[in-house]
Formats: C-alpha cells, structure tokens, sequence
C-alpha cells in the first residue's frame, strides 16, 4: 500500500512504494500543508474547503508531459495529496507508463480515451474528462491538485477553462527552435510555459536564447521555465510553480475570497 | 412529430456529453474487416438501427413514457435500469453505457436545468444507462416519446457514420447521404420503441448485435484504437 500523501499515514504504517527518493522525514511534513490540511472537509474538497485545484498540462506529442508529470508526482507527492488523469490518443500507454514508474498509486489515476481527438476532449467536449476528475478525486478525497494530462496534440491546444484552473504548455527543443516564434495558444497564454529537453540543444541545432527571447515576446510577463528532464528527473521549478498555485489556491479558499 | 429546437440541440453531435469519442463498435468491425466500404457501412448501420438502436430507443422511450405519466419519484429507477442492464450482454458496454449516460446527465445539467437530472446520481449508483438518461434528458428538454426515440435512433446512426469517416476515409458527403437514406427506417423504429414503451418494462424490446458484444471484448485488449468503443 502507499498513498499520495506520506503525511497522513502513522510512521508504523508507511512502506517505501511510492517511488521517490527517501531522503525526507516522513514524519515531519511541512507545518504550512498540515495546517492547511485541517481545514480540509469532507466529500471532494480539498485543502481549505474549496474542491481541488487543477492544473492541465499540454503540448505536441513527445515534449515530455507525461515524464513532467512523474517528475511533479515524485517531488510533490510526500506534501500534497495528488491526482492524475491522462488522456491520450490511442491507448492507455501514458497512464501505464505512471502506473509502472510508480510514482501514484494505481487509484490516484485514470485514464481517459480521447477518439482520436485530444484537443476535442480537453476543449470542446470535456465531460469525460471532467467526469473522470470528479470520481478520481471523490475517491482519493482530499485531493489537493488534479494533474489533467492531455494527449499529444500540436500547438493549438489549449484547456477549456471549465475543466482546469491554470495550464501548463510543454515544448521541447528538438521541435524546433523556431516553434516559440510560431506561437499559437498554448505558447502564448498558458500559465507556465515548460521548454524541455535542453540537453539535445547542440545536437539538433537549436539556439535556446532564440527560443528564450521569442517566447518572451510571445508571453509577455506570463513564466518560462527551461527543464532537461532527462538530468533533472525532479522538475525543481516546475513543483515549485504548482506549489505556489496549490498554496494561492488553498489562501483564497480560507479567506473565503472564492466560493 | 413536431419538430423542435431542443430535440436538435439534444441530437447535435456538438452536444458536449462526449459521444464523439465512441464509434459503435463499427471500430472492431472495420478491424475484423468487416465493414470497408460505404456499402458494408450501409449494412452495419442498418443492421445497428434494428438491433441495438430499437432497444435503447425503447428503453429511452419507456422512461419518458414514465415520466409523462408519474411524478419522477414515483417512476421504477431500479426495474428501468435492470432492464436496460439486461440488454447489455458485454460488461465493457455496460460500463461504457453508465459512463456515457453519467456524460449525458452532466451536460444536461447544465443545459435544461432541472430537479429530475439533479436527483438521478442518487436513484442510480455509477451513473444511469445511456437509454435512461436520454430519456429522462429529453423529457426534461420538453421532447415528446416519440421526439426522443428518434433522437436516441439517429445517434445510434450518426455516431458509428461519423467514425467511418475518420477510420475508412470515406468521402464525408456520402456518408452523410447514407444517414440520410436510412431516415425512414430510423423513424419507423422509432414508432416501434414508442408503442413497445408504453407497454411493460419486462417485455421491451431486446433484438442484440451479439457480433458487436463480442467484439467489444476484444476491441478493449487492441495495443491500438482511436476509439473508446
């Protein structure tokens, strides 16, 4: 057995099987997460009675949503009580590759089939999706961020706003380092922009400061985040931007800011 | 019939309750090479419209029958949806059933908001059957029995159409012919669901496409599908 959230197990009852490095105390969680978690109330709520938060990750196929998403589970997974839904475009495989890697348990994610048109399931029509995020967190409640994961698609896709509250857009170098030129939605106006896959710059002849400064002028004030997941497996500052959401979120719940 | 803005609201394929994500089983049948062509799609989905598409019809129209006749509270919710649980032999449909029916409810919810929708996540545990929560939809967008069944056949039609589309490469036009071609035998299966609802619950209407059961089954272990079903 393992849970999303090592805080809420007695010591005795904590066993090693979510996958993350063990070199944090189980048994001293952060005071700001357990003092929020006491507010938590019963049904779907989460972290100061307000339902969970929801992030959507999206971004062409192969830019690494799916590895930015183990890497979230496995550094924010001993604070904060998580769950993901993927969607993707033929098969089950990106739910399969969480299960296998560990970094949920099984009953903290879901897969969601998208016939054949990913942007469809997260925009246009999401009432799989949100049907699947609403059992998915009413079965693990209290969840604190619901990942939504959307299948590979390209730069057009964006999440309805119905069925995430912030989105995060993932590119990576080796499409080209004129793709934050090109910009579209996702570039544009999503919340975190994540350029992955750095390490490949030389070898496919990218220029990240081209890439930089163009999604700069894309986005304007709005966060880029440059990551080599392959290096850097805990995707520090991609945990650090949801934990500040997860917090902002949880603040203007207590403040009864927000319904 | 009279013709009425909402039950083509209800019948778009844009109506967001997720049906475009599911082909009606005519992905197995194009795999097992069964349907390749517009002809063999013609056989399919006048085979699906006798068979499937008269029983969901039915139960589709018995509910709405019950509702037009008995406060909501009063209606049988668990003999309705042992009936429709009966007439799914494969548990994959099943299952695929109560997720589209709970789609359904949801975006209904929001589009003619109502005390009967808001009450069936109670009556119905995971969620009602497809047939029932289209009923129960279209009595709540003010559709008749008889609008309902017609509804309920011609998405029965379109769905499995429109997936040849993607999956055959058909030209869209034609098969946009041949849903239109089977007009009067989706309606005449309409009235059939319509006279057969009114009628005991017990001896509805259960013509199965055991074919497309079974190879539901299978279509779930594909490595690779487009489709959900």
């Amino acid at each position: 057995m393992s849970s999303g959230r090592c805080d809420s197990l007695p010591p005795e009852l904590h066993t090693h099987h979510h996958g993350h490095d063990h070199d944090h105390d189980h048994r001293e969680p952060s005071v700001s997460t357990d003092r929020l978690s006491a507010a938590a109330t019963g049904g779907v709520t989460g972290r100061g009675g307000r339902r969970p938060l929801r992030i959507g990750i999206g971004g062409p196929v192969g830019s690494g949503k799916t590895a930015l998403i183990a890497a979230l589970c496995a550094t924010l997974g001993r604070e904060l009580s998580l769950a993901v839904v993927t969607n993707d475009i033929f098969t089950t495989e990106d739910a399969d590759f969480l299960r296998r890697r560990g970094v949920l348990p099984d009953e903290r994610i879901m897969a969601v089939e998208t016939g054949c048109c990913p942007h469809t399931a997260i925009r246009d029509d999401i009432s799989a999706n949100l049907d699947a995020v609403e059992r998915l967190e009413a079965r693990n409640a209290p969840v604190d961020v619901t990942l939504v994961e959307s299948g590979g698609d390209n730069l057009t896709a964006t999440f309805s706003r119905a069925l995430v509250d912030h989105q995060i857009f993932v590119l990576d170098v080796a499409g080209g380092d004129k793709v934050p030129r090109k910009g579209g939605p996702g570039v544009t106006t999503a919340d975190l922009l994540v350029i992955n896959k750095t390490d490949l710059a030389p070898l496919v002849g990218a220029d990240l400061e081209v890439m930089d400064r163009d999604a700069r002028a894309r986005r304007g004030s709005l966060p880029i985040v440059f990551t080599c997941l392959a290096r850097e497996p805990g995707a520090a500052r991609v945990a650090e931007w949801v934990r500040e959401r997860s917090a902002a979120w949880s603040v203007e719940g207590l403040q009864g800011l927000v319904p | 019939m009279s013709l009425s803005y909402s039950s083509l609201v209800l019948a778009d394929g844009r109506f967001p309750a997720g049906g475009y994500a599911h082909s009606g089983g005519l992905e197995a049948a194009v795999g097992a090479g069964r349907v390749r062509d517009l002809a063999s799609l013609h056989e399919f989905l006048l085979g699906r419209l006798c068979t499937v598409g008269l029983t969901e019809a039915a139960l589709s129209a018995a509910t709405a029958v019950r509702l037009e006749q008995d406060p909501p509270t009063a209606v049988a919710w668990d003999d309705l949806g042992a009936e429709a649980h009966a007439r799914i032999a494969s548990p994959r449909l099943r299952e695929t059933s109560r997720r589209l029916g709970r789609q359904l409810v949801r975006t209904a919810r929001a589009t003619w908001p109502s005390q009967l929708l808001d009450s069936l996540d109670p009556a119905m545990k995971d969620g009602p059957h497809l047939s029932i929560a289209h009923g129960c939809v279209g009595h709540v967008a003010g559709l008749d029995a008889f609008a309902i069944a017609v509804t309920s056949t011609y998405g029965t039609v379109a769905g499995p159409a429109t997936a040849a589309v993607r999956l055959l490469g058909l030209d869209p036009a034609a098969v946009s012919g041949l849903i239109a071609t089977l007009a009067t035998d989706a309606e005449e299966v309409a009235a059939t669901a319509v006279e057969a609802g009114g009628g005991p619950l017990d001896e509805l209407p259960c013509p199965a496409a055991t074919l497309v059961e079974i190879e539901s089954e299978r279509h779930e272990q594909w490595e690779v599908r487009l489709f959900a079903s």
